[in-house]
């Protein structure tokens, strides 16, 4: 070791310094409005740049279709932007570009949304365009058939890929099988296949409705000029509130289940721990949210800490709960080497149990509520950010007072009510553990840790050829 | 339009860059470090990247993982990354807690070798081969990042070998190593210090100098080694990766001018124009038309010295051979250079370019992460605020003179994947995870 190693005989302030007052922060302010028809309209005028983003929610979420049509909202939702009033997706394409405006279309489990950033400038011109592909979308067929094998070839590079297919393997462990959230959230490869430009109209007509949609404008627009613009270009659309997605998840299940999809010589397993978790509106949502930080949520975890600080095993480790409208999954990920797999399952398990056993410490609760409530507004910097918050107030139909509230409500968790989300809402006993790696090493030393004999079973098509 | 700048330099050499915006209580601290992985020596691949994630291990004053800790606990977020050239660490935080990010950031800029230890070197290394399997050698097509540069430069070019390294070489690096690197790297003259955001700035200038202030000049580094090139190829290369993939891909790249050169902005609007977006040339051909891409985009990676390289990606449709996706690019690219860019392609490319340039400067940490480019490469931060007038300047004639000079079929490399045969596969693993010299 060389000497310098100790060498530091400059001085400059060795201890840390104290936090200055800090300044108050609020959410940017918003307003809400409904129009006659029942379209909605959300409004946060952010004067900072000259930027304005508008999300265009719309009731068409992939939880709406039917399990044997997984894909058909994602694929509606991406054709309105390859033809309507009589463009082809070229022209649409171009011309949203000539405004500078960036475009997407897609579907979330609970939503789809038309998506638009531009110079505030622009928006006007821009929103007319959004109007034209979500009121007069032409679905035309060549771009129905590219659309669905863009997909399928998306599905295919995914046999090869271990982190998708471990997230696809994990969902199909979760959930019984007549479930959609079992499937992919664009649709598995059996249902693409099969859908048809009828299927794409018939699930548009059904909830492109203008009961169901909602304009969420943030940025450089007052909210004159945004009630101006949508009443002038949805004003007249019709249709009413289509039924909301059903959101009931049958999560009848016991027992723990082990898989490994065999992927021979694979230096890394991709391991997918959990179950189902929680949807999004239930009461425990603040304590869950802070439990699962100090679980696996930030980078000083426990998880994270213990395999990637502690033993290295991995780049990185984390928890998380999606929260959907349904019961989402419950999620802990990570790669390790091959040769370490078991071992980083009976850490992650050993985790979880603490946390079930034993309340948190003050240091450990501290960190995980001064993070959440100090990043706060950090995480609202951009427009599309605030859009995307907003988003997701209206999808979960949160209160309009949640972001005044937010700060609050996770300082106000303690370490009982922590324990408590963590004994009720994490379930060892129905630990769903799927791993994509080299079945050699990693099948033995799984049964090891977790007592129970893995399922092996081959990547379906054949992502490895054996 | 413009974002407020202020520069200063202390005795020490560290360059300061200050950008006050007070919408939100929050401040962005950003640290470039002018060293990337094109100053590793040799046999020490992926030093660079390695030696990044020892600076998150403590200081003096500061434990093993409170970096971390204390920033997130202030209600921040953080990171650092490593690239061929440079490499950065940044905080944003709560605009009250600004001093501790500097505190932080100081103290190990004065103080890391105290807290260095072999276990936590061993550690470190742990995670980063593990960073490797997960981004690369356990993911399809993930070898690009490394196989593209090494094909693109020559060998002993310092942009040539692997950023994130070869096991070997990561297995080889000692606590010794990080005492060198560190001394000679890691010194305020060789660093810029930019802050963005809600903040005084005559507290701040008293914050850098009490924080900064006593940390020792560096000796001066050793030059880099040469990064000299001819402005093209010279020849068509062509690489065959056959791996774990399902769909053939290519990476078609062309050596082009280096960032910041007005034919730099002429590339850049080329590449716009070729691969940015829907709208392109390349996606309403390949994807669009003949149906031949599942997807088709193009960059540069705006490299400031020795050549720069124009990067068109490209990924098959399921059942076409990759001859039948480089035929189909060759002829949109030779098309381009024979028939020229139109007035309004050239327009498309700005509009899009000069809004992404506002967007990309709302949020405080991506402000103080350019601003630290600009100081860094060129010694002027002031350069964000031109760029959109840099970019307006170019016109079709420009594009054209760029792309008759490096479109040229003797300034093509071809990296292509290709799925792998099951009889050939032992021999491809060993010569992913050695990488390069």
């Amino acid at each position: 070791m060389s000497d310098i190693l100790s060498a530091a005989s400059f001085s400059a302030p060795t201890t840390k310094p104290a936090a200055a007052p800090p300044r108050g922060y609020r959410f940017p302010a918003f307003e809400q409005r409904e129009l006659a028809n029942g379209l909605r309209l959300v409004v946060a005028p952010v004067t900072k740049l000259p930027l304005a983003t508008v999300f265009v929610l719309i009731e068409a979420g992939s939880s709406a279709e039917p399990r044997h049509r997984s894909g058909v909202a994602s694929l509606t939702a991406r054709l309105v932007l390859e033809g309507a009033a009589g463009m082809d997706g070229e022209t649409i394409a171009d011309r949203f570009e000539r405004m500078g405006a960036s475009v997407e279309a897609y579907a979330t489990w609970d939503i789809a949304a038309v998506t638009l950033t531009a110079l505030s400038s622009e928006i006007g011109n821009a929103l007319a365009l959004v109007r034209d592909i979500l009121r007069s979308p032409d679905f035309p067929e060549r771009e129905v058939q590219r659309l669905k094998e863009e997909r399928l070839a998306d599905l295919l590079q995914q046999l090869a890929e271990p982190r998708g297919l471990a997230d696809e393997e994990f969902a199909k462990a979760l959930y019984i099988d007549s479930a959609r959230y079992a499937a992919p959230e664009e649709g598995d490869a059996a249902s693409v296949r099969s859908l048809t430009r009828e299927d794409v109209l018939e699930f548009y007509a059904a909830r492109y409705r203008a009961g169901g949609i909602t304009l969420v404008f943030a940025g450089d627009v007052s909210m004159d000029s945004a009630m101006t613009l949508t009443e002038a270009l949805f004003g007249d659309w019709v249709g009413d509130r289509p039924q909301l997605a059903p959101g009931g998840i049958d999560a009848t299940q016991s027992g723990r289940l082990v898989r490994v999809l065999a992927k021979a010589d694979a230096p890394q397993s991709e391991l997918r721990i959990g179950h189902i978790g929680l949807p999004r509106n239930n009461p425990d949502y603040f304590e869950t949210m802070v439990m699962n930080a100090v679980l696996g949520g930030l980078f000083s975890s426990r998880i994270n800490l213990n395999l990637r600080e502690v033993h290295g095993y991995t780049y990185g480790a984390s928890s998380a709960f999606d929260w959907r409208r349904g019961a989402g999954p419950f999620v802990i990920q990570t790669a390790v080497k091959s040769d370490v797999t078991g071992d980083a399952v009976r850490e992650i398990l050993s985790e979880i149990e603490r946390i079930r056993t034993e309340p948190i410490d003050a240091d450990e609760l501290t960190l995980a509520t001064s993070y959440l409530d100090g990043v706060f507004p950090i995480r609202y910097e951009t427009t599309a950010a605030i859009a995307a918050a907003l988003a997701n107030m209206v999808v979960h139909s949160l209160p309009s007072q949640f972001f005044d509230t937010y700060r609050a409500e996770v300082r106000a968790v303690t370490s009982e009510r922590v324990l408590r989300a963590a004994q009720q809402h994490l379930h060892p006993d129905r630990l769903r553990i799927v791993v994509v790696g080299d079945p050699t090493p990693v099948a033995v030393s799984l049964e090891k840790v977790t007592g129970i004999r893995p399922d092996v079973i081959a990547i379906d098509g054949g992502g490895t050829p054996t | 339009m413009r974002i407020p700048i202020d520069t200063f330099q202390l005795p020490n050499g560290l360059f300061v860059v200050l950008s006050e915006d007070h919408t939100a209580p929050i401040a962005a601290v950003n640290l470039w470090y002018h060293v990337g992985s094109a100053n590793e020596r040799h046999g020490r691949t992926g030093f660079a990247h390695l030696f990044e994630h020892m600076l998150f291990q403590g200081s003096a004053n500061v434990g093993a993982n409170e970096h971390f800790e204390l920033v997130q606990r202030a209600g921040g977020t953080l990171n650092g990354s490593t690239w061929l050239d440079r490499t950065n660490y940044y905080e944003t935080v709560p605009s009250n807690q600004l001093e501790l990010a500097l505190w932080l950031e100081a103290n190990r800029m004065g103080y890391l070798l105290p807290a260095m230890t072999q276990q936590k070197l061993d550690t470190q290394r742990d995670v980063v081969q593990n960073e490797r399997r997960w981004s690369m050698d356990n993911q399809p097509y993930g070898t690009w990042w490394e196989r593209l540069p090494a094909l693109c430069y020559p060998s002993e070019h310092p942009f040539h070998h692997s950023l994130i390294g070869s096991m070997t070489d990561l297995d080889a690096a000692s606590l010794d190593d990080i005492a060198q690197f560190f001394s000679t790297y890691y010194t305020p003259d060789n660093a810029v210090l930019s802050i963005a955001g809600d903040f005084d700035p005559g507290e701040a200038r008293v914050m850098i100098a009490k924080h900064f202030g006593a940390i020792p000049r560096g000796a001066g580094k050793p030059p880099l080694g040469d990064m000299f090139l001819p402005p093209m190829f010279g020849g068509a290369k062509r690489e065959i990766v056959p791996d774990d993939v399902m769909l053939p891909r290519l990476f078609l790249a062309f050596r082009s001018p280096v960032f910041g050169t007005d034919e730099y902005y002429a590339a850049s609007v080329c590449s716009a124009i070729l691969g940015l977006r829907k709208g392109s040339r390349l996606y309403r051909t390949l994807v669009r038309e003949l149906q031949i891409a599942a997807n088709v985009v193009a960059f540069t990676y705006d490299l400031a010295k020795g050549g720069d390289l124009l990067v068109v990606d490209a990924t098959a449709r399921p059942g076409l051979e990759i001859e039948q996706l480089e035929e189909a690019v060759g002829t949109q690219i030779d098309r381009l250079v024979v028939d020229g860019v139109s007035t309004e392609e050239v327009a498309r490319a700005l509009t899009l370019i000069e809004t992404d340039l506002v967007v990309s400067l709302q949020s405080a940490g991506d402000r103080a992460d350019k601003l630290s480019m600009f100081a860094t490469y060129f010694g002027d931060p002031t350069l964000v605020n031109v760029q959109a007038e840099r970019y307006r300047a170019v016109t079709p004639e420009r594009v054209n003179t760029f792309a008759r000079a490096h479109l040229t079929k003797d300034n093509r490399a071809s990296l292509v994947y290709v799925p792998r045969e099951p009889v050939a596969a032992p021999l491809q693993d060993d010569v992913a995870m050695a990488g390069v010299p």
